[in-house]
């Protein structure tokens, strides 16, 4: 049996990879689903949200400037309540991260880890790689200059 | 004063519409799309975010599209259409030190824990032009080596261990908002970096250059740069936690300045800082250096009258928009108040004349 913080820290997991993931591919996945039928709670809508930072990167915040998000949360039928905030403007990418949140939820969690979960995941983690990689290629090796005899 | 004027419908819109056949130009050359403008002039979308003070790749590559490439434009379309945008909250602040770094140098220390990493840079290039650009070529391919996943330590913390630079204290208040209330001076530290990091690149790196060439020197070194992707995390109230909301590439420019000490503090290294949106370094290191000039009050430096130092002067003429806007309502129909100028010239010209004419009369 999960802790509620293991239950709140899953589900930060989950809601963060389903915000960062590409929406194209988000609808991909899931498109192989059958999906439940829902009420919407809240529609989607785009905003914007404040980002702030931290003078000296360390210190008091500040504002920096706003990012545009679509959130949105849904009922299933079967009862569970799905929530998403995503970056952009994409309401479709807003609705299936909402309703996989919610599905992630009941009976079907598995289903969702395997199927949508670990793809996106792990397509993640190689986009970073291949990033981190490339940076890596580009880190300085000084050398001393020994004189010769 | 502008007095509003009537007519000329007809005129605006035949000038709109030789404006959309402009923007598309030569019909012969393929269209170009949204997609590629965002991902092949990224520097100049990130430029649009930064100043335009709202993050979103596609709507700034759409402003440049639109703007027919000219900045200041897309960054007027980028500012309007924020202001339609519900605020849907804030972020908790972010978290660079966490920042999974494309590049990452440091001016001040060779063997810097984390290492020296180039990143896709313009250094070192001979800056010749290169024809290849000109034709269609294989797409290129960057090489690869064993990638490092731990987070990047932060150069001041090495020196804030010893206590060489002036501490940054953390704090978790709500930080006073430009875009919620006017501004009003003195502004403060917060205020002056959320205006300068929105501000124009060109006017904040003349500020900053106007400090090295000695209008309120203050001795800078790049004590770390560093540019990479941050997660970006909100409270929400309906969960009752955090969760993360997207990802960020910001840049992000510590200096580490000199400071003989003062009649309260001992001799001691002092910081500057520069956070802006996307892959905007010169922006970065510009805003720290003015950043690090406004704080001589706090400081208790000097005010040798500079620019730089003048926090009013730098916040109220950095924004590109506010300064376009005035700046450009010149050129719109002012045919009444120069009517009245014009009357008013006249008749101070046949007074002079008349006096004149009445002088050599009574000579």
């Amino acid at each position: 049996m999960e802790t509620p913080e293991q239950e709140i820290a899953a589900r930060q997991g989950w809601m963060g990879l389903l915000a960062r993931a590409p929406a194209e591919r988000l609808a991909e996945l899931l498109g192989r689903e059958a999906l439940p039928g829902f009420d919407w709670l809240r529609v989607p809508e785009t905003g914007g949200v404040m980002v702030r930072g931290r003078m000296g990167g360390t210190g008091a915040p500040f504002n920096l400037g706003e990012m545009t998000v679509t959130r949105c949360a849904l009922r299933l039928e079967s009862g569970e309540v799905g929530h998403a905030h995503v970056q952009g403007r994409n309401r479709a990418h807003a609705e299936r991260a909402a309703l996989v949140d919610a599905l992630m939820q009941g009976p079907r969690a598995d289903e969702m880890q395997a199927s949508v979960l670990v793809p996106l995941a792990s397509e993640e983690a190689a986009r970073r790689d291949a990033r981190a990689a490339r940076a890596a290629a580009t880190k300085v090796d000084f050398f001393t200059m020994v004189r010769g005899e | 004063m502008y007095v509003a004027v009537k007519g000329g419908e007809r005129a605006i819109d035949a000038a709109h519409e030789w404006l959309a056949e402009e923007r598309r130009g030569d019909t012969t050359v393929p269209e170009l799309t949204v997609p590629q403008i965002r991902e092949q002039m990224a520097l100049a979308v990130n430029r649009v975010m930064a100043e335009g003070s709202l993050y979103d790749p596609d709507l700034a590559a759409l402003a440049i599209k639109q703007a027919r490439g000219d900045l200041i434009e897309a960054i007027f379309l980028i500012r309007a259409y924020r202001t339609t945008l519900p605020r849907l909250g804030h972020s908790a602040p972010v978290d660079t030190t966490g920042m999974r770094c494309d590049r990452r140098i440091s001016a001040t220390f060779k063997d810097v824990p984390g290492g020296q990493v180039l990143g896709p840079t313009f250094d070192y290039t001979h800056r010749l032009l290169d024809f290849a650009l000109e034709a269609e070529g294989e797409a290129p391919r960057a090489r690869e080596a064993e990638p490092r996943r731990e987070p990047t330590p932060r150069v001041t913390e090495f020196l804030n261990k010893d206590g060489l630079i002036q501490d940054e204290p953390r704090s978790d208040g709500t930080p006073p908002d430009m875009t919620r209330e006017p501004m009003e001076y003195p502004a403060g530290r917060p205020l002056r970096l959320q205006a300068l990091t929105r501000g124009d690149e060109g006017f904040v790196l003349g500020m900053a250059y106007s400090t090295q060439r000695g209008y309120g020197r203050n001795h800078p070194f790049v004590g770390e740069l560093r540019i990479g992707a941050v997660e970006v995390e909100m409270e929400v109230p309906e969960l009752g936690f955090s969760v993360c909301i997207g990802e960020l590439t910001l840049t992000e420019c510590e200096t580490v300045n000199q400071f003989a000490g003062s009649k309260t503090e001992p001799a001691q290294f002092t910081r500057g800082y520069g956070l802006v949106f996307g892959q905007t370094e010169r922006k970065a290191i510009s805003m720290a250096l003015v950043d690090r000039a406004l704080r001589w009050e706090e400081l208790g430096e000097e005010n040798i009258g500079a620019p730089a130092q003048d926090e009013e002067f730098v916040l109220a003429h950095s924004d590109n928009i506010q300064g376009t806007g005035f700046l450009e309502h010149i050129k719109l129909p002012h045919y009444v108040d120069f009517q009245s100028e014009l009357e008013l010239v006249r008749k101070m010209r046949a007074e002079a004349l008349g006096t004149a004419k009445f002088k050599e009369a009574a000579e």
